[in-house]
């Protein structure tokens, strides 16, 4: 399916890239000389401990914060220029959505497509479609016109992820979202990961703590702790062992798997 | 404008306008309550209000239509609520009490330097579409056609921004843009409902059919339609027992539309605790 990736988006081009990145807050070092990449079709994972700048390096990298030293590129451009929002599909942390008023899983998968950057235009058959394929692919299709409130934690957080894919980004920004969610739910969430990097040629940068849905499927992981301690293929951080001043549990059983 | 013949008690003039007001504001104040409840800023009609108040004491102090007075205070104010809020100068509930507080301060001083309060004041206070004239029914309607156009072109821009601002801000919306315009329709609504329903309670019909929709519906969708059903329903029947028992309007408007989300609580509390098959 690698001929669905587009001509310009070629391995040597990252989606995304830090390099030498510094940054902090009241003058106070968070993150010091962080280089990441994401280049399409490649899953990244990015883990570290608590308060080890994970949060920071994706706000840097989605142009919500400036860094002090360093640049980031987002689609080759400085990301406060990007003009085609709709190429990121972003899934927030623990989406800060407001459930005061009822609103279906469908209604908010469509807002996906508003990403795309002509926000005020009326909604076309092709966004109908998008919008139908994103909840296919995450097999919600069934619970389109469900409240998203009356749905688990599970289905709500993949009905985040195809409000992400509805927009058929080129890189996907996950910030930790398989946080308390069954197994069952994370093997669809893997499914649906690994459909948007086969199918759609995206570039997949996954924060999280728990990757043993996708361990088999992460190209290469980042290990973050101020700086980045490590970056390479999972089997390579098993073997150089879990000495990387993280705590134990940050670095839990799937990791040993790949042993 | 001739009266047409419409059934008692809408047969007089006077009364078709009435009604034609009290529907428009039964129309355009749970449109744009809707989006606000969603943002838990229910309460921000009322601040509103209260700046308008301070508008309806500008335009009697200088003699100008209070509605055109009302309407640049209370758009100011709202865009006074929108900047506080944005530069997290203030949280939204202490920039709300400093706009509401000032407003209310500000109408009591400007009224005192005009005529006090005089029965013209209290029809902004309280309301009275018995007596709205047709030149303020055209501004009513205006106004509410404005904010149900913007609300239907826009609505779904506003409803990613309502419902999750972080995420929109990610996806390139004009976010603070969006926030600003919604305050501006929220300051229009505000102006355009005193008259009938009266600044005190104005709010409530932004709120209260939004209330109502909340516990019917399933959708953003359904809840935009069922607020504006209880908002028109109550409206109508409000002015007729309003006309026919001799009872305040505004008042009686408001407390029919409670009395909708009182009954339909209750329905829903029992069709809920009864057994319902296949309810897993």
């Amino acid at each position: 399916m690698l001929d669905s990736v587009a001509p310009d988006l070629t391995m040597s081009t990252p989606l995304v890239e830090a390099r030498g990145v510094r940054f902090g807050y009241d003058r106070h070092p968070v993150l010091y000389d962080v280089d990441l990449a994401v280049a399409p079709g490649e899953f990244v994972a990015l883990v570290g401990p608590n308060g080890s700048g994970k949060s920071t390096l994706l706000k840097l990298l989605l142009g919500r914060l400036e860094p002090w030293e360093g640049s980031v590129h987002l689609f080759g451009s400085v990301p406060s220029q990007v003009r085609d929002h709709g190429r990121l599909g972003y899934v927030p942390q623990r989406p800060s959505l407001a459930s005061e008023v009822p609103a279906t899983v469908e209604e908010i998968v469509s807002a996906g497509r508003l990403a795309e950057g002509r926000w005020w235009r009326p909604f076309r058959r092709a966004d109908r479609d998008a919008v139908r394929h994103a909840l296919e692919s995450v097999d919600l299709a069934e619970l389109a016109r469900r409240p998203l409130n009356e749905l688990s934690g599970g289905q709500q957080q993949r009905a985040f992820i195809a409000r992400a894919f509805a927009s058929e980004p080129a890189l996907l920004v996950l910030d930790e979202p398989i946080a308390g969610v069954d197994a069952e739910s994370q093997r669809r969430f893997r499914d649906a990961l690994v459909h948007s990097i086969r199918e759609h040629g995206a570039g997949v940068l996954l924060v999280s703590h728990e990757l043993s849905a996708v361990a088999q499927d992460v190209d290469r992981i980042v290990v973050l702790k101020g700086s980045v301690q490590f970056d390479g293929p999972p089997a390579e951080l098993a073997s150089t062992g879990v000495s990387l001043g993280i705590h134990a549990e940050d670095l839990p059983l799937w990791l040993e798997e790949l042993r | 404008m001739t009266a047409l013949t419409l059934p008692y008690p809408f047969d007089p003039l006077y009364m078709q306008r009435a009604l034609l007001a009290c529907v428009a504001v039964g129309v355009f104040a749970p449109l744009i309550g809707t989006y606000l409840v969603q943002k838990r800023l229910s309460l921000i009609g009322d601040g509103i209000g209260h700046v308008a108040f301070a508008g309806v004491g500008a335009g009697l102090l200088i003699g100008v239509a209070p509605i055109w007075t009302a309407l640049v205070f209370a758009v100011v104010g709202a865009l006074g609520v929108e900047w506080l809020r944005g530069r997290r100068r203030a949280s939204g509930d202490v920039a709300l009490a400093i706009l509401f507080y000032s407003g209310i301060a500000l109408g009591v001083v400007l009224l005192s330097l005009g005529d006090g309060l005089n029965a013209g004041v209290l029809t902004y206070l309280f309301g009275q579409p018995l007596t709205v004239r047709r030149d303020e029914v055209i501004t009513i309607l205006l106004i509410g056609g404005a904010i149900a156009a913007t609300m239907v072109l826009l609505r779904r821009p506003l409803f990613s921004v309502v419902t999750d601002e972080d995420w929109s801000r990610v996806a390139g919306l004009p976010v603070d843009r969006l926030n600003t315009l919604l305050a501006v329709i929220t300051a229009a609504a505000v102006v355009g409902a005193m008259r009938i329903v009266g600044i005190l309670l104005v709010a409530a019909m932004m709120v209260l059919p939004v209330a109502t929709a909340q516990l019917v519906a399933r959708s953003f969708r359904g809840t935009l339609s069922v607020a504006v059903g209880v908002g028109v329903g109550s409206s109508i029947a409000g002015l007729a027992l309003s006309a026919v028992v001799g009872l305040a309007p505004g008042g009686t408007i408001v407390l029919l539309a409670a009395g909708a989300f009182a009954v339909t609580a209750v329905v829903r509390r029992a069709v809920a605790r009864a057994p319902v098959r296949g309810n897993v």
